[in-house]
């Protein structure tokens, strides 16, 4: 059965019509074409499709299309200033702290939710709260310094 | 090798968004083309199919490897875009930054200038696959000796036009200078007739390659040239391709490890008009308009599947069942005499498990058939195998398929093979669309093949006076890399048994060595401690190479061994480990602690010194040993592939448990750089010393000798 969904991405609002079981995620790849949300796991264990959904953090993996519906979606593609970067994509950049990269949407995602609640978070904090993210390339030393460094830029 | 000249055709708008790279290229190519060469004949390279599965690794015969014509290598146009060609991959290895410094080296260009064209069959020279840390001491002098010889042929051409003596003709900053009157010329503006014909030959023998101590890119860090695309999410994996038409697949998997399907009634999915079934013998797909839809068709046709299973070895039976089928049985100890007379005298048995590789991008491919002519796009490490794959799987010619491989999401020996790009091609022929065909992380956990498990025999002596007097060492099932000892051992036989694995099983990050390593060092730490000798001491007295000795008293020192192994603190320990394999040497210092109540193990601190000859790019190499050191320890800790009656019981991120950032210990990393030497490899090394540290430090904790990966505690 499918059904009217209609969700601001990005600031804009989009509609579509389709199985409201499907996820977020497969609504923003396929039918947005918004791809830098990535796939990782399908069950919420790895964090890849790391999205903002009310400024909040979610899995857009584990989010039904129905449960986003007249909510507001904000992907890495929605996190720059037209071409000025968001301070965390700027570190992550200035950091290397990536290795393959396809965690690093999920990544910058989850850490700009924490930034958000906390702007100063310590070390721990960090490791804390990133602990659903993974990276299989094992970056985690200098994601975490980039983490540190975006939350320095800030202040 | 007879060369053909051929016109690249790329089709504009090939990509929902084409990655700039690619849109780069096509500019400079419109801005003028110069020349393209194209190596041949293709089929020729292919080599004979392989066995499938059962073996370690897969040769896929001769690569094209060694000089191509310069014209394959380098692309330079009017508006000198400098484009330069190599079928060598990036997955996040950085092979992409390390090859664009080589060639910006010897261009006397910036890499980011630097238009890099990777693992495209049709575009780039075959240089091999990327693994067995080749790109290193194989790829990177194959770009320098082509852009250095491309820099000669600048100069050159130059001096003809402004007969200048060669000595007054510089090079700088892109363009070529006569000192005599200070004319100069851009790349760009040298394109013509002249430079096309000397871009025919290949790079001579003498060509002049920028000598260590003149390097200006090459040894200074540098990150890659796309890096703003993989922090804005623009970046196209491959997982990203969409094409027109393209529907999404689903291949039907057996319910265990070699069932074999009876019957199915494909009629299932009849009445779903928006999906498409393709069937060919035991080969079933189905495909539509989202992956939700065809997971239904897929669980629709499920339910009328009929097969017929059978008995599979389960984890717990593993170590018996290898050493049961070692093959020819095991070999006594040649040296048996020996341990009878030795002052100290160990036999040991040490396990390691199957562990998987799970590259956060799952294994994926995007397939398009335009008339014959098939187009791939995929993750692998092998993209001239995979094109060879297509080729045998699908009974088409070289020449009609291509295969593309935009920059993956990890891979750690993982994606050699072409599974995903097979069927992807074979369901897109079968529903004449395009299909996207991406792993499920289930599917990735049970069909993608496993770091061989192995059982590991050792036995050695040591004399009154402290020295080895013998060595046995035979390695069954998990592989023969790094198994010869780097120490003076006396009379020694190391060997390597195949067996009868239960898993598929392949390479993974430093194939063997990783085990080898494992069980020597953990058996040279029980030497000592029976010795009763320091285990940094007894290491260096019996250690042959230098380099080797370099960096493990680097390690030892910069982790201050002498104090913190003479702490004793209750439920602590530290450990030490060193190795060599493929010309890099690495040593590792670890601290852990242990949770009294629950045995559980938390590493506290690694320093690991690592020598891999020049240092080329000393950002990348950093992120290189802090991933090996952590994916070493998660390895060591907790993953294992456990498996019964032909299925994985944690086929899941939860269950199997790889590395987080809680597991996170105080990382030092110390890089040696060693100027004289040739570059080595630094992709594998990394790994090799981590987990008999950490193994050895739990010893030390605890009193408990670890002999299998992952630690288990009782």
């Amino acid at each position: 059965m499918e059904s009217a969904i209609t969700l601001t991405v990005n600031g804009q609002k989009k509609s579509l019509t389709t199985d409201p079981a499907r996820s977020l995620l497969e609504i923003l790849r396929e039918n947005l074409h918004l791809l830098g949300t990535r796939f990782g796991c399908g069950a919420g264990d790895c964090g890849a499709c790391t999205v903002h959904i009310d400024g909040k953090r979610a899995f857009a993996c584990q989010t039904p299309a129905a449960e986003a519906d007249g909510k507001s979606v904000t992907t890495i593609e929605g996190l720059a200033h037209n071409d000025r970067l968001h301070p965390l994509q700027q570190a992550f950049m200035d950091e290397g702290a990536y290795q393959c990269g396809y965690c690093v949407s999920g990544m910058i995602m989850a850490a700009a939710a924490l930034l958000q609640e906390k702007p100063n978070p310590s070390d721990a904090d960090i490791r804390q709260w990133m602990n659903p993210n993974l990276c299989r390339c094992c970056g985690y030393v200098k994601i975490v310094s980039a983490i540190r460094r975006a939350a320095g830029a800030g202040r | 090798m007879s060369q053909t000249t051929q016109t690249l055709t790329v089709t504009p708008g090939e990509r929902l968004r084409p990655n700039v790279t690619r849109r780069r290229f096509l500019k400079s190519l419109s801005a003028g083309l110069l020349i393209a060469v194209s190596a041949s004949p293709i089929v020729a390279q292919e080599a004979p199919e392989a066995p499938e599965g059962r073996r370690l690794g897969r040769n896929r015969g001769p690569s094209q490897e060694g000089p191509v014509p310069i014209a394959a290598r380098i692309h330079i146009a009017r508006d000198g875009t400098i484009t330069v060609m190599t079928g060598k991959v990036e997955c996040g290895q950085g092979a992409r930054a390390e090859i664009s410094m080589a060639a910006a080296e010897e261009l006397r260009v910036s890499p980011d200038q630097i238009v890099l064209i990777m693992g495209d069959t049709t575009l780039c020279p075959d240089d091999g696959g990327t693994y067995g840390s080749m790109t290193t001491p194989r790829t990177i002098p194959s770009i320098r000796n082509g852009c250095a010889a491309a820099r000669q042929a600048l100069a050159a051409i130059a001096g003809d036009q402004w007969k200048t003596k060669a000595a007054d003709v510089q090079i700088k900053d892109g363009h070529v200078i006569d000192v005599s009157s200070g004319k100069q010329l851009s790349y760009g503006e040298l394109v013509g007739e002249g430079l096309a014909k000397a871009f025919t030959q290949s790079p001579s023998r003498d060509v002049q390659i920028t000598t260590v101590t003149h390097w200006k890119v090459l040894g200074t860090p540098y990150l890659r040239s796309d890096r703003r695309e993989l922090v804005d999410g623009s970046h196209v994996y491959p997982t990203d391709i969409v094409r027109p038409g393209m529907l999404y697949g689903k291949i039907l998997r057996p319910p265990s490890y070699g069932a074999t399907l009876t019957s199915i009634n494909l009629s299932a999915v009849k009445s779903m008009a928006d999906v498409r079934v393709a069937r060919d013998g035991e080969f079933v797909g189905v495909a539509g308009p989202s992956y939700t839809r065809a997971q239904q068709a897929l669980d629709a046709l499920a339910k009328t599947a009929v097969w017929r299973q059978v008995p599979h070895i389960s984890s717990v039976e593993l170590y018996n069942h290898l050493k049961e089928n070692a093959l020819n049985g095991i070999p006594q100890n040649p040296f048996a005499d020996d341990l009878l007379k030795a002052a100290v005298s160990i036999r040991q048995e040490y396990h390691v498990a199957y562990i998987q590789h799970a590259p956060l991008e799952p294994r994926v491919a995007t397939a398009e058939w335009t008339g014959g002519n098939l187009t791939v796009w995929t993750g692998t490490q092998n993209p001239f195998g995979v094109r060879g794959d297509l080729v045998r799987a699908l009974g088409i010619s070289p020449d009609s398929v291509r295969v593309i491989v935009p920059d993956f999401g990890g891979a750690f020996g993982g994606k050699h093979i072409g599974d995903p790009a097979v069927e992807a091609a074979r369901l897109a022929r079968g529903i004449g669309k395009p299909v996207h065909l991406r792993w499920t992380r289930e599917e990735e956990f049970t069909w993608a093949y496993f770091r061989p498990a192995g059982v590991i025999l050792a036995e050695a002596g040591l004399d009154a006076a402290g020295v080895i007097s013998s060595w046995f060492f035979v390695n069954i099932n998990s592989g023969p890399q790094g198994i010869e000892p780097p120490y003076r051992v006396g009379r020694h036989h190391s060997g390597f048994l195949p067996s009868d694995p239960p898993l598929r099983q392949g390479s993974y990050r430093a194939l063997a060595s990783t085990a080898n390593h494992f069980a020597r060092e953990v058996l040279m730490d029980e030497l000592a401690v029976a010795a009763h000798t320091d285990p940094l001491a007894f290491r260096l007295a019996n250690l042959e190479s230098s380099r080797l000795k370099n960096v493990l008293r680097t390690a030892a020192d910069k982790f201050g061994w002498a104090a913190q192994s003479a702490k004793k603190i209750p439920n602590t320990g530290v450990g030490l480990a060193c190795g060599t394999d493929k010309g890099s040497y690495v040593a590792a210092c670890a601290a852990v602690s242990i949770d009294p109540k629950t045995s559980a193990i938390t590493v506290t601190r690694v320093t690991e010194a690592f020598d891999c000859g020049p240092i080329h790019n000393p950002a990348g190499l950093l992120s290189q040993v802090q991933g090996a050191i952590l994916m070493g320890l998660g390895a060591d800790l907790r993953e294992e592939i456990r498996f019964d009656n032909g299925q994985i019981a944690n086929d899941n991120f939860a269950d199997y448990a790889p590395p987080r950032f809680a597991d996170v210990p105080e990382i030092d990393v110390h890089l040696i750089d060693t100027r004289d030497v040739s570059p080595a490899g630094a992709g594998e090394i990394p790994i090799i010393a981590i987990a008999p540290a950490i193994a050895n430090a739990v010893y030390s904790a605890t009193g408990q000798r670890i002999r299998q990966m992952p630690i288990r505690l009782s």
